[in-house]
This record gives C-alpha cells, structure tokens and sequence, in this order.
C-alpha cells in the first residue's frame, strides 16, 4: 500500500476486516498517522482544532490492524515485473498485490520558494499558514477554487485582509456552473474579502505577488491556490499508463494485481460513462475500499461505480454536491434560490441528470435527487416535469 | 439501483451472527452533514431536518446492521463515527 492517507487507510483497513491476514505494508512520506485533510483549511486553519483531532484513527485502532508502518519515507520507483518497491531510504518492499494511492501535490507558482509563499496540502502546511495569519496581516490568495475561496473565508474571520485572484470571470464556474459561482462570488463580498477575477499571476515576488501584466500586488502572505498535481513522478518508466495522473480501468486496475485510489487515479466510472480523476475525500475513502475487495476477490471483481460526493464550507454556506458535475451542460435551480443561500440545483449531461449541489435544504430533499443522479434518471422525466416552461 | 456505488449495500461478511455488540458514537460537531450514513444504514443514522446533522437512531444496532454500520463509520467523510466492537 504506497500513500498513507485516506484511500490507503480506508484498503488496509477493508483487506484486514474482510480476512486478509497477510503481510500488509503501508507507506508514506509524510510522518504522521494517516490523518484527514479536509479540516486542514477549516477547522486546523481556523485554529478551532488542534492537530490532535485530524488523525483518521485512535492509535488502538491503527495498531489493531497490524500493519508494517513505513512513514517518513517516499517511495521512489517501481519494478513491476520483479514485484518490488523502492523507497527513498534504499530499501526494497516486495508486494503481491498493490495499492497506489500517493495522492497529489499543490500546483506551483514561480519564486514561490520564500518564506510568505505557502501551499495547503499537509497538516504541516496548515499550521505554517496559521502562524502568519492574523489581524491586519495581508493574505493574497492566488486561485479561487474550493480550497482558494475556504481558506479566504478562514483568514477572514481570523481578522486579516484577504484578496482572492482568480483568472477566470466567474470563480468556480467550471464546477459549479455560473449562477452558483456568482452566489459564492457574492459571499465573499460580504464577508469583506477582496475578490479579483479576471487577474492572473505570473510569479511570487518580493513583496507579493508579480500579476501577468507586470503589475505588484502587495501582500504579507501568498497562499498559492492554483489546482494539484498526481504524485505519479515515481512510477515514470514503470510500465504504468500515466496521463492526468495514474490511468486504471473500470475496476481501478492499473495493472494485473496493480490498483489505483484515491486523488491520483484516473479511472473509467460506467455510471457516468466517462474517465474521471476525484480529488474529494470520500471518493478516496470508497476507492480504497473497493479496490480493496477486487484484490482480495479477483474472481469477483466488481467496476467502481461511485456517485461521487463533496461539501464545502464557505463562512455560513456549506455546499453539499453529489455527482459528476464538471463538464454540464445545464443548470436547473429546481428548489429555493441560489440568492438567497437556500437552494437545489441539478446539473445535465447528455440527457441525464448528473449532479446535484444544494445549500441549506433538507436532507431529504438532497438525498431523492442523488438517487436521481445514482440512476441516471433522464433529465426530461426528472427535471422537465418540475419545469414545464424549461426554465 | 442498478449502477449503484460498488461500496453501497456491499457491506462486509465477516463478524456477522457471532454473538458480537456493537457500540456505535458519533461526534456530533465533526458531522458535515453528508447524509452517507444514512443512505447506507437508515435504520442507524438519520439526519436532523433544518442542518442534515448526524443523528444516531440506535446505539447498539443488531447484529445483522454492523456490517452497514461498519461501512458508514468508514466511508463518513468527517470520521464522525466511531464503531466499537466487543
């Protein structure tokens, strides 16, 4: 198992309940627990949590399971017919069958080496920022995506003065769809952070931040926001297909005995008919599972058909979604208002309904159009009845 | 339900009719109100009305429920359940 974090935990920990007794080794190159992510910029940011509350299990319970722990030590290359793993330390790890789960690393920008330039990706990147926040501290903010615009509302209400670059016009919009994005747009305002679309930085520089058009824009703190990339750098000559990250079939088979989860595989999901590549938290949680049981059961292999899931939590708006939503075509606000923060929306895609995002409605409601999207129902049945004018 | 989630209604095999409690807690102020829980074990887990905050129906479900139990304290994206087997 290479990547000690949620898809790795939740594998090892789904091969020992479901009889694996074996030889289980897990590695990673951080050098904690595996640990939970999401918090990191909210609660751990936000300085509400300490550090002792994101370790995914109590330490009983990580030992019950009776792993060879390899933390601390990257693995840097793999032997695909000799059934070997190199790690950093230059040691070898024999396996019969393997977990890659080794996650992504942040994007990064030019000069981004100095010390007011930070990433969000680890507990230790998390507690960095926080250490530099506070009252009238100046956070420049470079990419307004989920983790961008979560952590701009954190350092706000921490007290500093936030700004949020964004190239595009409207934040999110890719994911969420205009109108949702102009909502998220609008939170920000209110909240007194500085949104700036339409602005693309070239570099971190001294003083802030170098835009493309040559400009400063002067800042304490950058956080650099910009998207990740797989950590697929170790597997480069290994025989493994690698594209946008480590390229598996329908059952996240990368190779035979060879599996991919979490945020670094790309995989065929027959839902949705489509490959798709997730970085959201409970993807790596079921992607470590079901990879899990195909190699524990190669006989009964079963395709990895997730409805993916993500919240996301910006001041008082928590953004619940299920679904594929990247690559709609439609948006239909069926319930509520979007203006208002209380509001249900359905995304389409071909002629189905493919994702659901919703803010503040009941969960009932939430949970009847994610057994939509689950079905695939057809958008005209699911959607069109609700509004006869196709609005 | 065809084309549902591979990890839905798949729950484990092990551990089941061998006379074993099971104690379930939630931490209430990690839940985000997900609603995976109850889509996998409704007759565990429900979800306030006004917020989807976690709410825990059975503490100490049958025997026949720890395997939806165990895969919603697994999949839970807040790890805000615990699952203690004795």
């Amino acid at each position: 198992m290479v990547g000690a974090s949620a898809a790795g935990l939740a594998a090892v920990e789904t091969l020992r309940r479901e009889g694996y007794e074996g030889t289980l080794t897990l590695i990673g190159d951080e050098p904690y627990h595996p640990y939970d992510r999401p918090p990191l910029s909210k609660q751990i940011l936000g300085g509400q949590w300490e550090p002792d509350r994101v370790p995914l299990r109590a330490p009983a319970d990580l030992d019950a399971l009776g792993l060879e722990l390899r933390l601390g030590v990257a693995a840097t290359g793999l032997d695909l017919a000799g059934r070997t793993v190199a790690l950093a330390d230059g040691s070898r790890v024999p396996y019969d069958g393997l977990v890659i789960a080794t996650g992504v690393r942040p994007r990064r920008l030019p000069g981004d080496g100095g010390e007011r330039a930070h990433v969000l990706r680890t507990l230790d990147d998390a507690l960095a920022l926080r250490d530099r926040l506070g009252a009238g501290r100046r956070l420049a903010v470079v990419g307004a995506g989920f983790l961008g615009a979560e952590a701009a509302a954190v350092a706000r209400g921490l007290g500093a003065e936030v700004t949020l670059l964004e190239p595009a016009p409207v934040p999110l919009a890719p994911a969420v769809g205009e109108r949702v994005g102009r909502m998220l747009a609008q939170a920000h305002h209110d909240h007194g952070v500085d949104l700036r679309t339409g602005v693309a930085v070239a570099e971190v520089a001294d003083g802030g931040v170098r835009l493309t058009d040559g400009t400063l824009f002067e800042a304490d703190e950058v956080l650099v926001a910009i998207g990740s990339v797989p950590n697929t750098d170790w597997l480069e000559g290994s025989g493994l297909t690698l594209g946008d990250g480590l390229e598996c079939d329908e059952y996240s088979a990368a190779a035979p005995g060879v599996y991919g989860a979490g945020d670094v595989a790309r995989w065929h999901n027959p839902l949705f008919g489509t490959a798709m590549r997730i970085e959201h938290r409970t993807n790596a949680t079921e992607q470590g599972m079901a990879v899990a049981r195909n190699l524990l059961r190669p006989d009964e292999r079963r395709p990895f058909a997730p409805v993916p899931y993500f919240w996301s939590d910006q001041y008082d708006v928590r953004i619940q979604a299920h679904g594929y939503l990247r690559g709609h075509e439609e948006v239909a606000v069926v319930e509520g208002e979007p203006e208002e923060r209380k509001f249900l929306a359905v995304y389409r895609s071909g002629d189905r309904v493919a994702g659901v995002l919703a803010v503040g409605m009941p969960p009932k409601a939430v949970r009847t159009w994610r057994q939509a999207v689950a079905t695939r129902a057809a958008w005209r049945d699911a959607v069109g009845e609700l509004l006869p004018e196709g609005a | 339900m065809s084309g549902e989630s591979s990890s839905e209604g798949s729950g484990a095999s092990s551990g089941e009719g061998k006379g074993v409690t099971m104690r379930v807690e939630v931490d209430v102020p990690k839940c985000v109100a997900s609603g995976q829980c109850v889509m996998i074990a409704p007759d565990v887990f429900d979800q306030r009305e006004e917020d989807g905050i976690v709410v825990l129906l059975d503490e100490q479900p049958a025997p026949e429920l720890h395997a939806d139990v165990r895969e919603s304290a697994v999949v839970c994206p807040a790890a805000a359940i615990r699952v203690i087997e004795k």
